[in-house]
C-alpha cells in the first residue's frame, strides 16, 4: 500500500532509535503488532483500542496529567515479521506517522528494532504539552518504550523500583503523591 | 525493618521503613543475616556520586535467608540459604548470555541516566544511587532481590556468614582483577596498589592463580601488614620511591602485571592516608599513572578500583609505547560465584581474614564514620541485622 504524506517534509519532528533484542523477529512483531500490548512498554499512561485489523485509536496522557492527546491510528503497511508502518488519519490534531522495522542482527544477536515516529506538533489546545515535547524529550519516550520493550521480551517482565521501601523524607513525599 | 539510610553528605540514618515486598514475579525476598560496608559506600558517604536522594537505602555486600519467592521464580526455595551479588543481572540478554553479566542490558530502570554519561548503561548495583538502578540496599533487615535465578548463589553447607559473605562483592571482584592478570604459574610477578579489602584479595588471589611473586603497595601500616601475612612483599609509599623499588622487585623489567585496586576511591577518602601522602586529592589517578609508568613491555594493567568520570594527564603514551593491555570494569559476578565458594569449602581461602570490626546495623552511622577515618586499624566492617 502507498503512503500518503502525513507530515509535510520540513515541519515535522523526527525521531529514529533502535536496539537489538535477543529473541526473533516473528515473536518481537507480533507483540508489537497486538497493539493493545504497547501500554504496557510506554511509560506515560497510554489507552489504544483496537477499532479495526488496521485501525486503532490511541489516547495519550502527558505530564503534568490533565492533558490528554487522541487520534485515530492507520496501519499503511503490514509485512509480517519484519515491518509496521502507520499514520494518523486525516482528523489529527497531531498529524504522526511511524514505523518499526525488524531485521536480523549479524551473529547470533537477535534482532534489531527500529522505530521512526514523525509528527506535526500545532498549537491549539496541546500548545503546552507540545511545547515540553521537544524531539529530544519524545526521542527520549521512544527510547524508554524500546528499552521496556526489550527487557519485556528478553526476560518476561520490566525492571521496576516502584514501591521498594524508602526513608524519610522520600516515604512521605510518596504516600502524599 | 530498620535500614540504613542516605541522608547527605557524611549523613547516614537508621530509620524504620516499609518491608520490601515481591515487585516482579522472578523478585525474592531475603531476610538478611549478614551485611557489610565496601569502600564504595564511602563514594557515597562523602557524597561523590550524583543521583543520589536523601532516604535512599544503602549497602550491596549481603546474604540471608530467602523468605518469598515470586511466582516465576523457579530454582530458589523459601528457606535457602543465600549471597547475593552486588549486581543485578537478567541472565536474558546478549551481555548475561556471554558471561558479560555486569554488562546486563535489562536490570537498570534508570538507564537513560547512565546512557546521557556513559553512551551506555550496565547492570543495576544495589544501593548504589538512582543512574545505578535506584534499587533500595541490603544495610537492612530485608531486601527485595530481583532475578531471584539468576543472581544469589545457594549456600547449603554450614559454612559460617564470615566465610561466604564476601562472595557478594569483594572476593570476586579481586579474584577477577587478578584473572585479568593473565597469569602463568610460577612466572608472573604482580603488583597490587592498594591494600584495602578489594586489594587484599587480589594478593590472594594472584597467588592461587600461581604467581611466584606479589608486590603490595599502600601505606596504611595494617593494611600492609595484612597484606604481608597474605604472603606479598610490601611497598610502603610513605617511605619508599614506588617505582625505583618496584623495577629493584623486579630486575628492572617492572611487574608483569599490575593492579590499581584504589581507582578514584583515593579521592572519596577511602584511603584516607594514602590521600594524605600521596596528595592524591589533588591527583586522583596517581596510583593510576604510576602503573602505567611501572608495568612491564607487554604487560597487563588491571582496574578493578572504580573510576566513574573524567581523568586528566593520563600518560597514555607510555601504555601505547610498550604494548600494555589494559582491563577493568565491574565484576562479572555470576563466573565467580560458585569456583570461589568451592576455594573455600576446600579450604583454600578464608576470607573472613578482612573483617576487623563488627557492629549492630543500628551502630551503622557510627561505622561509617570509623571506616571512613580509618580508625582504630579498621579495613573492612560487618554489621548485623538481627535483634
Amino acid at each position: 500500500m502507498k503512503s500518503t504524506i502525513v507530515v509535510p517534509g520540513n515541519q515535522g519532528v523526527k525521531i529514529t532509535r533502535a536496539c537489538t533484542i535477543m529473541r526473533p523477529a516473528a515473536e518481537l512483531y507480533q507483540f508489537w503488532r497486538h497493539l493493545e500490548n504497547l501500554p504496557r512498554v510506554i511509560k506515560h499512561p497510554a489507552t489504544i483500542t483496537r477499532v479495526s485489523e488496521v485501525e486503532s485509536r490511541w489516547t495519550v496522557s502527558a505530564p503534568p496529567g490533565d492533558r490528554e492527546v487522541s487520534w485515530t491510528s492507520l496501519i499503511i503497511n503490514d509485512e509480517p515479521d519484519r515491518l509496521i508502518a502507520w499514520r494518523s488519519t486525516e482528523d489529527a490534531e497531531i498529524p504522526n506517522a511511524g514505523s518499526v522495522r525488524f531485521e536480523i542482527a549479524p551473529g547470533n544477536q537477535g534482532t534489531e528494532v527500529t522505530v521512526s515516529l514523525e509528527y506535526n506538533p500545532p498549537g491549539g489546545k496541546l500548545g503546552a504539552w507540545l511545547a515540553k515535547l521537544s524531539g529530544e524529550e519524545a526521542g527520549q519516550q521512544v527510547a524508554d518504550a524500546l528499552r521496556r520493550f526489550k527487557a519485556l521480551m528478553e526476560t518476561g517482565e520490566i525492571p521496576t523500583t516502584e514501591g521498594q521501601p524508602v526513608g524519610e523524607p522520600q516515604k512521605s513525599k510518596r504516600a502524599k503523591s | 525493618m530498620k535500614a540504613v539510610c542516605w541522608m547527605g553528605k557524611k549523613k547516614m540514618e537508621v530509620q524504620t521503613v516499609d518491608d520490601p515486598t515481591i515487585l516482579n514475579p522472578k523478585d525474592c525476598i531475603v531476610k538478611i543475616t549478614s551485611t557489610a560496608i565496601c569502600g564504595s559506600d564511602l563514594h557515597l558517604y562523602d557524597g561523590y556520586v550524583p543521583t543520589m536522594e536523601k532516604g535512599d537505602i544503602l549497602g550491596h555486600e549481603f546474604m540471608g535467608e530467602v523468605v518469598a519467592v515470586g511466582p516465576s521464580v523457579r530454582k530458589l526455595k523459601v528457606g535457602d540459604r543465600v549471597v547475593v551479588p552486588f549486581t543485578i543481572s537478567c541472565g536474558g540478554c546478549f551481555h548475561c548470555s556471554r558471561g558479560q553479566w555486569s554488562c546486563c542490558d535489562n536490570t537498570n530502570p534508570n538507564a537513560g541516566l547512565s546512557e546521557v554519561l556513559n553512551g551506555a548503561s550496565g547492570a543495576a548495583l544495589y544501593g548504589y544511587s538512582h543512574m545505578m538502578g535506584g534499587y533500595a540496599g541490603g544495610q537492612a533487615q530485608y531486601a527485595r532481590v530481583p532475578f531471584a535465578d539468576v543472581g544469589p548463589i545457594k549456600v547449603e553447607s554450614d559454612l559460617p556468614d564470615d566465610k561466604v559473605l564476601f562472595l557478594s562483592d569483594i572476593f570476586p571482584t579481586g579474584y577477577m582483577a587478578a584473572e585479568n592478570c593473565g597469569i602463568e604459574p610460577g612466572h608472573t610477578t604482580v603488583a597490587v596498589w592498594g591494600c584495602g579489602p578489594v586489594g587484599q584479595f587480589a594478593i590472594r588471589s594472584a597467588f592461587l592463580l600461581g604467581a611466584p611473586k606479589v608486590i603490595a603497595i599502600d601505606s596504611v601500616p595494617e593494611r600492609l601488614r595484612m597484606a604481608e601475612e597474605g604472603g606479598a612483599v610490601i611497598i610502603n609509599s610513605d617511605n619508599e620511591d614506588v617505582h625505583d623499588r618496584l623495577m629493584a622487585l623486579t630486575g628492572g623489567r617492572g611487574p608483569d602485571a599490575a593492579i590499581d585496586a584504589v581507582g578514584m576511591e583515593a579521592h572519596g577518602s577511602a584511603y584516607d592516608h594514602v590521600k594524605q601522602t600521596l596528595k592524591l586529592e589533588q591527583d586522583r589517578p596517581f596510583v593510576l599513572r604510576q602503573a602505567m609508568r611501572a608495568v612491564r613491555k607487554g604487560g597487563v594493567l588491571s582496574i578493578p578500583g572504580v573510576y566513574s568520570g573524567f581523568i586528566d594527564k593520563v600518560p597514555f603514551g607510555a601504555v601505547f609505547a610498550k604494548g600494555v593491555t589494559l582491563k577493568m570494569g565491574q565484576t562479572h559476578m555470576q563466573r565467580y560465584l560458585q569456583p570461589l565458594l568451592d576455594l573455600i569449602r576446600d579450604g583454600k581461602i578464608d576470607p573472613s581474614f578482612v573483617i576487623t570490626h563488627r557492629f549492630p546495623l543500628t551502630k551503622a552511622p557510627d561505622a561509617y564514620e570509623i571506616f571512613c577515618k580509618k580508625q582504630d586499624g579498621c579495613i573492612k566492617v560487618v554489621l548485623d541485622p538481627s535483634n
